[in-house]
């Protein structure tokens, strides 16, 4: 089997993918706790799974279906409320270069 | 030419629902900014997305129309990445088990086979707005939500008319089975290319380029056929093709690098645990495979072996779902087909492009064509009346017996009426007859006019030849 390892760098890329600024010691420790929790997924690889469905999801519930019928907005003020910045009606964000 | 053209095609179509895909906010289009939004679209903390039926309908019916094996159970899956259209720095969509999968789109008149590898649902992210020398981006979530249906093909395409004749198709069909208005300038059709070049014979695909910002038919070819050019002459000087984005810029008609996405794209798709599975019975497939229209190629195809129409008319008549049903209404009373073909494709679609108005908002229909149409075989007017008969119904909706009526506009086809017109004519062009009797014969179609000319053109043109030569 195996041995699953996890780097620090990739540590790191996931951090700024989910863009989280770590600090030297967080980037230390979460290494340390990836590491910790792969090896708990390795115990649980041990079991032979080759004759067993997926599980997409944990509830047997299918088709949770709505009419396609439309149903009021929020007014434009309270989609803004949390907005850090906002400019007529928009929420403004730093310059995206395209 | 060298290599080998190898192209396949993603495309993105808005679709057909009056509501977003997970909620109840509209999907109108041009609403005041951020007006559509509500805690499931801006993605807020505790709330929960439903999914809209007639968006899996309209994605079960696509799939059917393309060939593809529909999914009996299908899954939704988020797609992480971070930027500023998408509120919940994920987008839900379907990675495993998306609805459609293996299809295939003939085109090409059936000549070339464009296999389907996927199609899948998933949401739209919002819009952004970028202002000249600003140095901030504004975002716009109205369309962030509303239900997109992603097609994906496998790299059959060869040429850059085969990449035109795909959309073409495509279109044509999404508004035929209407999930998608297929709009490209107002975005609700969006296509993506993806370009590589090989020697030919080769086995390894070269390195591809995508493209983005096409929204024509024209600029599908255009941009395809420049990316071909720039990729074989970085070839031909030995150099090597970089795989990356580009944008077509319809301005310069050239495809220009967009350098923010470089950067590898790890999208960390996981199931969407707020979405149970969909699972497609018998009962809902054989619904939606019921509700399937005509085809527009399997309609191409009746067109001319039931009317006996020149395949080029066949083409005209069926890009559009209601050209082609108008046709039908207007062959089932009037049997000279060619002939309601010429004044579909003449007359109907003169006016429709210069109003800009659909067949549906103008007043024509397919009874007053056959009206019409009838009128000129009986010789009560002739076909420069019958234009402008055909012209007033599309305005206003009065029927042409009616238009033919107040206007005055019946032929005149009473011999003892022309007869005095004509010897009037002929008197007043006695030089001219001259001609005619000694041998000229061009000089009777002068005579034919100022007959025409006396009569306002209301003259029926057989009986007036017919009576001056008799009368010369």
């Amino acid at each position: 089997m195996m041995t699953m390892k996890v780097s620090r760098k990739e540590v790191e890329h996931v951090a700024f993918l989910s863009r989280l600024a770590l600090s030297e010691r967080e980037a230390e420790e979460f290494t340390r706790q990836f590491n910790q929790i792969f090896k708990q997924f390795e115990k649980l690889n041990e079991l032979d799974t080759s004759q067993v469905e997926p599980t997409s999801h944990v509830l047997q519930m299918q088709n949770v279906l709505r009419q396609d019928s439309v149903r009021s907005s929020l007014p434009i003020d309270e989609v803004l409320a949390n907005a850090p910045d906002r400019e007529d009606g928009y929420f403004s964000v730093p310059r995206i270069m395209e | 030419m060298k290599y080998e053209v190898v192209i396949g095609m993603e495309i993105h179509a808005q679709l057909l629902t009056k509501s977003k895909l997970f909620c109840g906010c509209s999907t109108e289009f041009g609403a005041e900014p951020n007006s559509q939004c509500c805690p499931i679209c801006l993605g807020f903390p505790g709330s929960l997305p439903v999914m809209n039926r007639k968006a899996v309908d309209h994605i079960i019916t696509t799939a059917l129309a393309l060939n593809c094996t529909v999914a009996r159970e299908s899954i939704f899956a988020r797609k992480n990445y971070f930027y500023p259209d998408l509120p919940k720095a994920y987008q839900i969509s379907q990675d495993d088990q998306p609805l459609g999968e293996r299809g295939y789109l003939d085109i090409m008149d059936g000549s070339r086979r464009i296999k389907i590898r996927r199609i899948h649902l998933e949401e739209d992210a919002g819009k952004l707005v970028h202002i000249e020398g600003e140095p901030f981006s504004l975002v716009d979530y109205n369309r962030g939500g509303a239900s997109l249906m992603e097609i994906v093909t496998e790299p059959d395409i060869r040429s850059a008319e085969e990449a035109a004749a795909y959309i073409t198709e495509l279109r044509s069909i999404l508004r035929y089975i209407g999930v998608c208005d297929g709009n490209m300038e107002e975005g609700s059709l969006r296509c993506e290319p993806n370009i590589s070049l090989r020697l030919h014979g080769a086995k390894e695909f070269g390195v591809k380029a995508e493209l983005k910002n096409i929204n024509s038919i024209r600029a599908v070819q255009r941009g395809v056929a420049y990316e071909i050019e720039r990729q074989s002459q970085i070839l031909d000087e030995g150099g090597t093709v970089i795989q990356e984005t580009r944008r077509w810029d319809e301005a310069s008609g050239t495809t220009i690098s967009m350098r923010s996405k470089e950067e590898a794209h790890d999208y960390r798709y996981f199931s969407e645990a707020d979405l149970v599975r969909v699972v497609v019975d018998d009962a809902w497939l054989n619904r939606m495979a019921a509700a399937l229209p005509e085809l527009p190629q399997a309609r191409r195809e009746r067109f001319i072996a039931a009317y006996g129409l020149p395949a080029y008319d066949a083409g005209v008549l069926t890009e559009s779902k209601e050209i082609g049903d108008f046709f039908d209404k207007v062959a089932a009373i009037s049997h000279d087909y060619k002939v309601v073909s010429n004044w579909i494709m003449g007359e109907l679609m003169r006016l429709l492009n210069e109003t800009g108005q659909s067949l549906e908002q103008s007043h024509m229909t397919p009874e007053v064509l056959a009206e019409i149409i009838a009128l000129v075989d009986k010789g009560t007017i002739n076909l420069k009346s019958a234009k402008e008969v055909f012209e007033e119904s599309f305005h206003t909706g009065k029927t042409p017996s009616k238009i033919v009526a107040d206007r005055g506009m019946a032929q005149i086809s009473d011999e003892a009426a022309l007869s005095g017109i004509i010897e009037g004519v002929i008197a007043a062009n006695s030089k001219v007859a001259e001609d005619f009797r000694a041998g000229k014969e061009a000089a009777l179609g002068f005579l034919v006019g100022q007959v025409m000319k006396e009569t306002r053109g209301q003259a029926n043109p057989a009986m007036v030849n017919k009576l001056l030569r008799e009368k010369l």
